[in-house]
């Protein structure tokens, strides 16, 4: 019980930070572009508008940090999608076909896992730009080897049961079976592993916004807003402690209750 | 055995032939070449400069090129750092990040594994929980985050370490990277080793060995940790590709003269061999990585053979 304590507390935070980050702009007047030339790397009060400060050109710290929040937060779920999209009709169609297209189809993921996944994320934002788009789809697809893993081993022991025989008995075809049989009876571990991985990317993005591959200026993630915060730790710590704060406390809460799903999942026959 | 160790060893080769090739044309797919400057040079120059690093050929030939060097162990001329190859580039900044990443992994088992055991023995009480929450903590917070924590509070505010720099032979300015860069995989071997202990205290074995009157000392050594240690050798190689990751970074911000910075730098100036070199390198490792623990496996569980 006190583990589920523990995630409704994280839920709580979880939510009231994603309301502020979304109620950011109306509560401040600061916009994330504008430079206040008269108030440049001052520090957090209420004596002025900037509550959270402002960094190195006079830019709010307040708004930019809700920006990133939202920013960090909006890369982790499409991307969860994404790789939740790969993953589970991968893994569907693995365990499903059996046989040499299994095998197959596991190589290539054994593989695939064996390398170190970030070079290439970083070679192709690298290569292709750093469009937004190639960021989501890049970071999704490298979340997806586990989650194939996940619903393969979890179709294995669906598709041997009686319904299934029925739907092919009534002339379905695989697709249909896929689709309208076999996802559906393997969503409750594939929930739990999507909620445990949007954490992970949000890391990765705000690591490669941190190396400058990411979100680019004007526009913060709090990976960007980090970078720029350790550069200026010794003189204004806030610029640093700010977004570093909002990080740490989004990925703690997402962790706590993605554990706490699993836990009480798990108990659950 | 030795048959099963070469036979995987063998595995490994197309499977860093396929890297190869994959980086090799993923990098050449980009847009830009090494020799793009702000200003444009002149074509006749442009042209030598392609034609003494081997560029203006087929790219089917480079390729050809690129695996016949590789083969003698040449990674081939640096583009960017002129006058160096890649393998001096490597020989020179590797060793750092060697001591950096045996530094953390070392820390992270020779902590992870008694906290893990602690907090186990400890079930549910403050301690456990306490122990826990540390370790979803640095499961969460990454190290670039860390880093500069570390650096504000211990350089800036204590004054007791050094926050950036780097001197050969002295260890204080390794520390806080060290710490930064071992505490993801320390939580995560804290996590697994108190789980698989959990499991390993309330086994009948163990209730076996503790009627027959050992002491608690000797069964959680010599019985309990054994069979508890399986999921932490098999978390190895990511913990491995976690602290080579933050090594990239962690690096560039404490200022260490590691091969971390080379990778993504190269790949943003189209340095094709360094990136290349970089790339073959970490994989290699981590290669390596996942033999050896599979090679670990049978030693911690002899039911493991190496039949197949």
């Amino acid at each position: 019980m006190s583990i589920n304590r523990g995630a409704m507390i994280a839920l709580g935070l979880m939510l009231a930070l994603v309301a502020l980050s979304l109620a950011g702009p109306w509560l401040n007047p600061n916009t994330i572009e504008a430079l206040d030339w008269s108030h440049v790397a001052s520090s957090p009060g209420l004596a002025n508008a900037h509550w959270f400060g402002t960094d190195r050109l006079g830019r709010d710290l307040f708004v930019r940090t809700l920006e990133g929040t939202r920013t960090s937060l909006s890369v982790g779920l499409v991307a969860s999608a994404v790789s939740l999209a790969v993953g589970v009709s991968y893994g569907a169609v693995c365990g499903y076909f059996g046989g040499r297209t299994d095998y197959w189809m596991m190589r290539i993921i054994e593989i695939l896992s064996g390398l170190p996944l970030i070079f290439f994320v970083i070679f192709l934002t690298v290569i292709f730009g750093r469009s937004e788009a190639l960021l989501f789809i890049s970071i999704g697809a490298v979340g997806w080897l586990t989650m194939a893993r996940i619903v393969r081993g979890q179709t294995l022991s669906v598709r041997r049961q009686e319904f299934i025989e029925a739907a092919v008995a009534s002339g379905a075809g695989p697709g249909r079976i896929i689709a309208k049989h076999i996802i559906p009876n393997v969503l409750g571990p594939v929930i739990v592993y999507a909620t445990l991985t949007v954490p992970q990317i949000i890391l990765f993005e705000s690591f490669l916004s941190f190396l400058g591959l990411g979100i680019q200026e004007p526009h913060a993630s709090l990976g960007t807003l980090i970078a720029e915060g350790a550069v200026e730790m010794q003189g204004a710590p806030w610029i640093l402690l700010v977004p570093g704060s909002f990080l740490a406390v989004l990925l703690i809460c997402l962790n706590i209750i993605g554990d706490g799903l699993r836990d009480r999942l798990a108990k659950e026959p | 055995m030795i048959r099963y160790f070469l036979k995987r060893l063998a595995g490994a080769i197309p499977t860093l032939l396929a890297i190869v090739t994959l980086s090799f044309f993923l990098m050449r797919a980009a847009p830009g070449g090494p020799f793009d400057r702000e200003q444009t040079l002149p074509p006749e120059i442009m042209a030598n400069l392609q034609k003494a690093y081997g560029l203006d050929q087929p790219l089917w030939v480079q390729y050809g090129r690129y695996l016949r060097a590789l083969a003698h162990g040449d990674f081939g001329p640096s583009f960017k750092y002129k006058d160096f190859t890649v393998t001096e580039l490597i020989r020179q900044g590797f060793p750092v990040t060697l001591q950096i990443g045996c530094m953390a992994m070392l820390l992270a088992l020779g902590v992870g594994i008694p906290m893990g055991t602690w907090a186990a023995l400890h079930q549910n009480t403050a301690a456990d929980y306490a122990t826990m929450s540390l370790a979803v903590a640095g499961i969460a917070i990454p190290p670039f985050v860390v880093l500069p924590f570390l650096g504000l509070l211990f350089g800036i505010y204590l004054h007791w370490l050094p926050v950036a720099g780097w001197e050969p032979g002295s260890i204080r300015y390794l520390v806080l990277p060290v710490i930064a860069l071992t505490l993801p995989p320390l939580a995560v071997i804290a996590r697994l080793t108190r789980g698989s202990m959990l499991e390993a205290l309330h086994s009948n074995y163990l209730r076996t060995a503790l009627a027959k009157g050992l002491p608690l000392r000797t069964v959680i050594l010599r019985h309990a940790l054994r069979p508890a240690l399986l999921p932490v050798a098999g978390y190895l190689a990511p913990a491995l590709a976690s602290i080579m990751t933050g090594s990239l970074v962690v690096e560039s911000i404490a200022g260490l003269p590691g091969i971390g910075r080379y990778l993504v730098q190269g790949a943003l100036n189209r340095d094709y061999t360094l990136v290349m070199g970089m790339v073959i390198l970490y994989s290699a490792l981590l290669i390596v990585m996942g033999l050896l623990v599979d090679l670990l496996y049978a030693w911690l569980d002899p039911r493991v053979r190496f039949d197949a």
